[in-house]
């Protein structure tokens, strides 16, 4: 029998398979590297990079809701000099494709984000968190304003020659219109969803179960509204789409490949088990098997409507 | 490490507290007191998160079938507050759960000729007593335990058992002395010299309490903090306290999985919690 093919290819980066994990759930790596086989996994996508240190949010930042959690981390990390001085060297020993998120406040810092990592051969593909403020245009959001999400991508794109992601925000009326945005400027790929903006109240204390009120909703729980969104954006636009979005198993994975994803990232499912994307992936390669299936790519976009 | 682990026992031990034991890998044996395990109480996605508990002793023995292998184990102290742990106490002997650990820092007693402090309260209990049974071998020890009631102060029995002064204050009088442990604890901080380390952990008022008294008298204190947690491995940063020196301009927040649970109190803002 011919060997399963698991492999797939996003924005040119190719992947040994279709599952990565997502930034901010799975730190840069290392962390992880106890508990998994980090060669066994698509990619890794490390937690989102600003261009200097961020503290981060006040507590609580994190509370569990049915079959989710919110966050509200505030976007802590450690800077991208650091990054590169500290974690890009235990990134370096591993065969797998390092994806680097990161954010900005600004176009020119976005800009200057993706020039630093132009440089940086471990950096197989960037992925923009396009889910934050534009301090310069009244902070709004840039994932939620076409035109906002146009400028940035462009800005990125003039930098650099690596493969290039854009992490779309789900708190949109149109997903579409926010993907067509991005294509048109060039973008490789398309990652969603970002978490859903949400709440919690502790009723003993009548406070917001968050110390900043509001937080980003994740998990099984976000896991239809994903698909819907992968599934309007696989129909409207041609770019290569990495589905995201309550992941915890291989039926998961293949939802979103029927949907149109071309791959996918694992994110809150990390917290339940820190070996849950090598287990997607294991438990993947058993679905093929068992269903006959040669090549993964044959379920991309196969659903039948 | 990983593992899956195989409940040996489940009792109540106070009203609303629990023991639980847990088969483990032989290397459980290496855990350090003070660190803990999170523990996934059932499979699926009700409830989410794995929950923490710190490791209240750890073990072997051998079980009761022909040519059984020697089989280790750890024992976790809990109380039931809310679903996860509901579920735990409701768990069976052959009953299946996941666990994560052991995870974060464990404590530093004192050196030779230094005298350990414990003070704890409610299933603080738990790392301090796996502490000293570490430490009653080759170090000098006294516990200071403090409890709403009498149903809230743990572990007394046990702590006697290893021969170790044990001083109980209950809020409402109906064990020990009444009033706060820390006032119990700073009559015998006057009461006597000598170097001396005081290890806490508790809920956090005591441990407030405690890390003031400890500044007062210039004693070195580590206390062992909670924080809600998602990872347990440094990775998610949602379980962070504020640290020394923190402000709304010079923010500086410590991840208690990673870098705690215990923390020296010195590297602490206490004002803020
Ligand atoms: C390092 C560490 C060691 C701990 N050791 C023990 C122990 O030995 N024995 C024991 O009984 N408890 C211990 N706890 C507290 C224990 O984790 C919580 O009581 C437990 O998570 C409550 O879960 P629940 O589902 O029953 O409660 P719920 O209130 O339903 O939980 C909801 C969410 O809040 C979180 N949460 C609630 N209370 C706490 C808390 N106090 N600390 C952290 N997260 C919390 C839960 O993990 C869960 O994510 C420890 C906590 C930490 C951080
Ligand atoms: C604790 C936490 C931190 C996150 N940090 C980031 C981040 O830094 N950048 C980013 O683009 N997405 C971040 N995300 C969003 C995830 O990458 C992912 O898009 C989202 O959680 C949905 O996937 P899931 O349901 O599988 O978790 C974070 C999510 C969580 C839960
Ligand atoms: S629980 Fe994730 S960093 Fe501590």
């Amino acid at each position: 029998m011919r060997k399963l093919d698991l492999s797939v290819h996003v924005a040119g980066i190719p992947l040994r398979n279709p599952v990565m994990t997502a930034s901010g759930t799975f730190g840069y790596g290392e962390e992880f590297a106890a508990y998994v086989d980090l060669e066994k996994i698509g990619a890794i996508v490390t937690k989102g990079l600003s261009l200097k240190a961020k503290a981060g949010n006040p507590m609580p930042r994190i509370v569990e809701t049915p079959g989710g959690m919110l966050n509200a981390i505030g976007l802590q990390n450690v800077g991208i000099e650091t990054f590169i001085r500290e974690k890009v060297p235990f990134l370096r020993k591993i065969a797998t494709p390092v994806i680097v998120n990161f954010f900005g406040n600004t176009v020119e810092e976005y800009a200057a984000l993706a020039e630093r990592l132009d440089a940086i051969p471990e950096v197989a593909g960037i992925e923009v968190n396009i889910s934050c403020p534009n301090v310069k245009h009244g902070g709004i959001v840039f994932g939620t304003d076409p035109k906002s999400a146009y400028s940035v991508v462009k800005a990125v794109r003039e930098t650099t020659i690596k493969p290039l992601i854009v992490k779309l925000s789900p708190n949109v009326t149109d997903i579409v219109e926010m993907a067509c945005a991005c294509a048109e400027a060039d973008a490789d790929a398309l990652s969603l969803i970002n978490t859903i903006t949400g709440m919690a109240i502790d009723l003993k204390t009548r406070r917001p179960a968050l110390a900043n009120v509001t937080g980003g909703l994740s998990g099984p729980a976000i896991k239809p509204v994903a698909l819907r969104m992968v599934w309007q954006v696989s129909r409207a636009v041609k770019l290569p789409i990495i589905g995201i979005g309550g992941i915890t198993t291989a039926t998961d994975v293949l939802e979103f490949l029927l949907a149109g994803a071309t791959a996918v990232q694992v994110g809150t499912a990390n917290f339940m088990s820190p070996a849950a994307s090598q287990q997607i992936v294991e438990d993947l390669e058993k679905y093929l098997r068992d269903n006959g299936i040669k090549d993964v790519k044959e379920l991309i976009g196969a659903l039948r409507v | 490490m990983q593992f899956k682990s195989m409940v040996v026992s489940n009792q109540e031990v106070s009203p609303g507290y629990y023991r639980i034991r847990l088969t483990a890998p032989r290397a459980i044996l290496e855990a350090k007191p003070g660190q803990f395990a999170m523990v996934r109480v059932r499979d699926g996605v009700d409830p989410l998160l794995r929950r923490p508990f710190g490791i209240f002793d750890v073990g072997s023995f051998t079980p009761e079938y022909p040519d059984a292998p020697r089989q280790y184990y750890f024992d976790i102290l809990y109380k039931v507050v809310g679903k996860g742990t509901s579920i735990l106490s409701a768990l069976h002997f052959k009953d299946y759960v996941d666990v994560l650990g052991p995870l974060g820092t464990g404590f530093t007693p004192g050196g030779t000729g230094e005298e350990n402090i414990l003070v704890g309260g409610g299933f603080g209990l738990a790392p301090l007593y796996f502490l000293a049974k570490e430490l009653v071998k080759t170090t000098p020890l006294k516990v200071f335990i403090g409890g709403r009631r009498k149903e809230d102060v743990l572990c007394v029995t046990e702590f006697e058992q290893l021969g170790i002064d044990t001083y109980v204050a209950t809020d409402d009088g109906t064990l020990g002395s009444r009033g706060l442990v820390t006032e119990v604890l700073e009559q015998h901080l006057c009461r006597e010299g000598g170097k001396r380390v005081v290890l806490a952990c508790g809920p956090e008022p005591m441990l407030k309490a405690v890390a003031r008294l400890c500044e007062n008298y210039g004693i070195r204190c580590q206390v062992s903090l909670e924080a809600a947690m998602a990872c347990g491995v440094g990775a998610c940063l949602g379980c962070v306290t504020k640290g020394h020196g923190h402000s709304e301009n010079t923010p500086s927040y410590r991840c208690v999985c990673k870098e705690g649970p215990v923390f020296d109190s010195t590297e602490l803002l206490w004002e803020e919690l």
